[in-house]
């Protein structure tokens, strides 16, 4: 390493200030914002302390979106990383067709969000779209998906899975086929089960990026609200809230800005508290090569 | 003996029959909507063989709301933001992985902490931050707390590290000064990392909702995604078969260009993701 005091900090000094600018700071004035109130007819705020959260805590619609977001990520984490294995699994092996169903699986992941939540707004439509066509057809009745409040997070589940397993897919895909074929043929020869190289064999060496896809589905179901503020506005009665739905409307539709800061910090505590055990756990025993 | 290889094949396709079954109801979603937007509204939802084919559809959305501005504001946020990522990501990359400077470790520690707390997630601050710069309702406004990327630094660092020693040393006695150096050697060493982030980063910003819908409030700056969901969701009354379109052409510049360049966007998606 080359000691350049002067221009090492100009190399950096662009990248600096907006990272600075617009992450730590923020963050920081986030933090600080939490403990005041609002100014209120030209006195400035004052620190209250744990105040505002404790007005969060009391704050019903706060304790859904929590609640509804542990819940959606205890879902579509596992959800995704069981079907986006299973997913690899099929179309790494020699299938007719696979391009296709690779295709298939993977197509969601590269439509935005939004156009998501437009193709499944048309299909959870009462009477016209295709799921609620199919109920009907075998008898459930019709039901609205997005307007009832025991479907409607559901219904937020299944597009976050179905936009993300194929994702992770192409993951497990690369993990499969960096599998030496030597041990297959090894257990070939030794007479070994398919189930039990599975278990013994293939599922340890795909640990790595199991863990890389449960904490990358665990942030971005924490991260990612557009379908909700699209199609239910976190609603009925707050049944498909999330945590920075909660955060978005708070801030912009009632315009609480210190109690938005306060569950802004809730939200960070959590992506921290992920981001630690992906360092943790990552630093220490995923280095199987 | 002839009719081995064709019972064969025939059992493939049964014992692949599930998986297919599968690869069909994931693929449904967007077929209804595809289904729905290349024929008439009376067919949107009507499953007939002989339905007659239409581009109707797609003219019409074009002209109910104002895409092809939209498209533009798009684009012009995209080249915006991915152009100034690259270039700061790449310097700073550079400084951390070859030079030594004060301060470098806290700084980087500081940088890095946006791994973890994305500049979205703080948009109630960095509104207000955008507000008191006199930026609120402008297209650079929705890529600017993004310029400074610590994904980018950190990707483009692990990779300039791998840089063999010899070559930069080499171009040092032949006189070439740091910006030189990081130009004819590591940067041309460092293509496929580049193109990893671009194109993640390209899809990341393209494809960008609530920032954008935080930030804009008029026609002329917002992005495609925004200009999407207010004509997904009208007050009354949703044309399905205009909407369909419409969502099938905000995605078809990302989705064409994933089918032409399959191999080199999934490479970069993996060498992207940090395994």
């Amino acid at each position: 390493m080359e000691r350049h005091p002067v221009a090492g900090w100009l190399f950096v000094l662009p990248a600096t200030v907006f990272i600075l600018s617009f992450t730590d700071l923020p963050l920081v004035a986030t933090l600080a914002s939490s403990l005041y109130t609002a100014p209120f007819a030209g006195h400035p705020g004052h620190y209250v302390g744990l105040d505002n959260y404790n007005g969060l805590i009391a704050d019903p619609a706060f304790r859904q979106s929590l609640w509804n977001n542990v819940l959606y990520a205890a879902v579509t984490v596992p959800a995704a990383v069981v079907l986006a294995m299973a997913m690899a699994l099929a179309v790494n092996a020699a299938i007719p067709g696979r391009a296709w169903l690779r295709l298939s699986f993977f197509l969601p992941t590269m439509l935005p969000m939004i156009a998501v939540g437009t193709i499944w707004l048309f299909f959870y439509t009462p009477q016209y779209g295709l799921v609620d066509r199919f109920t009907s057809l075998i008898g459930l009745g019709q039901i609205n998906w997005l307007g009832d409040t025991s479907t409607a997070l559901p219904a937020m589940m299944a597009i976050a899975i179905w936009k993300q397993a194929g994702f992770f897919m192409i993951f497990y895909l690369a993990a499969l086929q960096n599998i030496p074929p030597p041990l297959r043929e090894a257990a070939a020869l030794e007479g070994v089960s398919r189930f039990y190289f599975f278990r013994r064999v293939t599922l340890p060496l795909l640990g790595p990026t199991t863990l890389f896809v449960m904490v990358t589905a665990a942030i971005n179901a924490f991260s990612v609200v557009d379908h909700v503020v699209e199609m239910t506005q976190g609603g009925p009665d707050n049944a498909s809230s999330l945590l920075l739905y909660y955060v978005y409307a708070t801030g912009f539709r009632y315009w609480n800005t210190h109690a938005a800061a306060a569950a802004t910090m809730v939200l960070v505590l959590i992506l921290s508290l992920l981001a630690a055990l992906m360092f943790g756990v990552f630093g220490r025993k995923v280095h199987y090569r | 003996m002839s009719a081995t290889p064709a019972l064969r094949t025939i059992g493939r396709w049964i014992s692949a029959s599930p998986i297919w079954a599968f690869g069909l109801l994931w693929g449904l979603p967007l077929l209804y909507a595809v289904w729905s937007a290349v024929h008439p509204p009376a067919y949107s939802t009507e499953f007939a063989l002989n339905a007659p084919l239409t581009a109707a559809n797609f003219v019409d959305s074009w002209n109910a709301a104002p895409f092809a501005r939209y498209f533009l504001n798009t684009t012009f946020l995209v080249l915006f933001t991915v152009a100034f990522q690259i270039v700061f990501a790449t310097m700073a990359a550079f400084a951390f992985a070859r030079l030594r400077f004060p301060g470098q470790n806290f700084l980087f520690a500081l940088l890095l902490l946006q791994l973890m707390i994305s500049p979205s997630i703080l948009l109630v601050w960095n509104y207000r931050e955008i507000s008191w710069l006199g930026l609120a309702n402008t297209i650079p406004a929705m890529g600017i707390p993004y310029l400074g990327s610590a994904f980018g630094i950190f990707l483009l660092r692990q990779n300039f590290r791998t840089v063999p020693k010899e070559l930069d040393d080499a171009a040092r006695l032949e006189g070439c000064s740091l910006p030189a150096r990081l130009w004819k050697v590591y940067i041309p060493l460092s293509r496929g990392t580049l193109i990893a982030f671009a194109l993640t980063s390209i899809s990341y910003h393209w494809n960008d909702f609530l920032w954008p819908l935080v930030v804009s409030d008029s026609v002329t700056t917002r992005p495609l995604t925004v200009g999407l969901e207010i004509f997904a969701t009208p007050d009354q009354g949703v044309q399905w078969s205009l909407v369909t379109a419409a969502t099938l052409m905000s995605s078809a510049p990302l989705l064409i260009a994933f089918l032409i360049f399959q191999r080199q966007f999934v490479q970069s998606f993996l060498r992207a993701g940090i395994r």
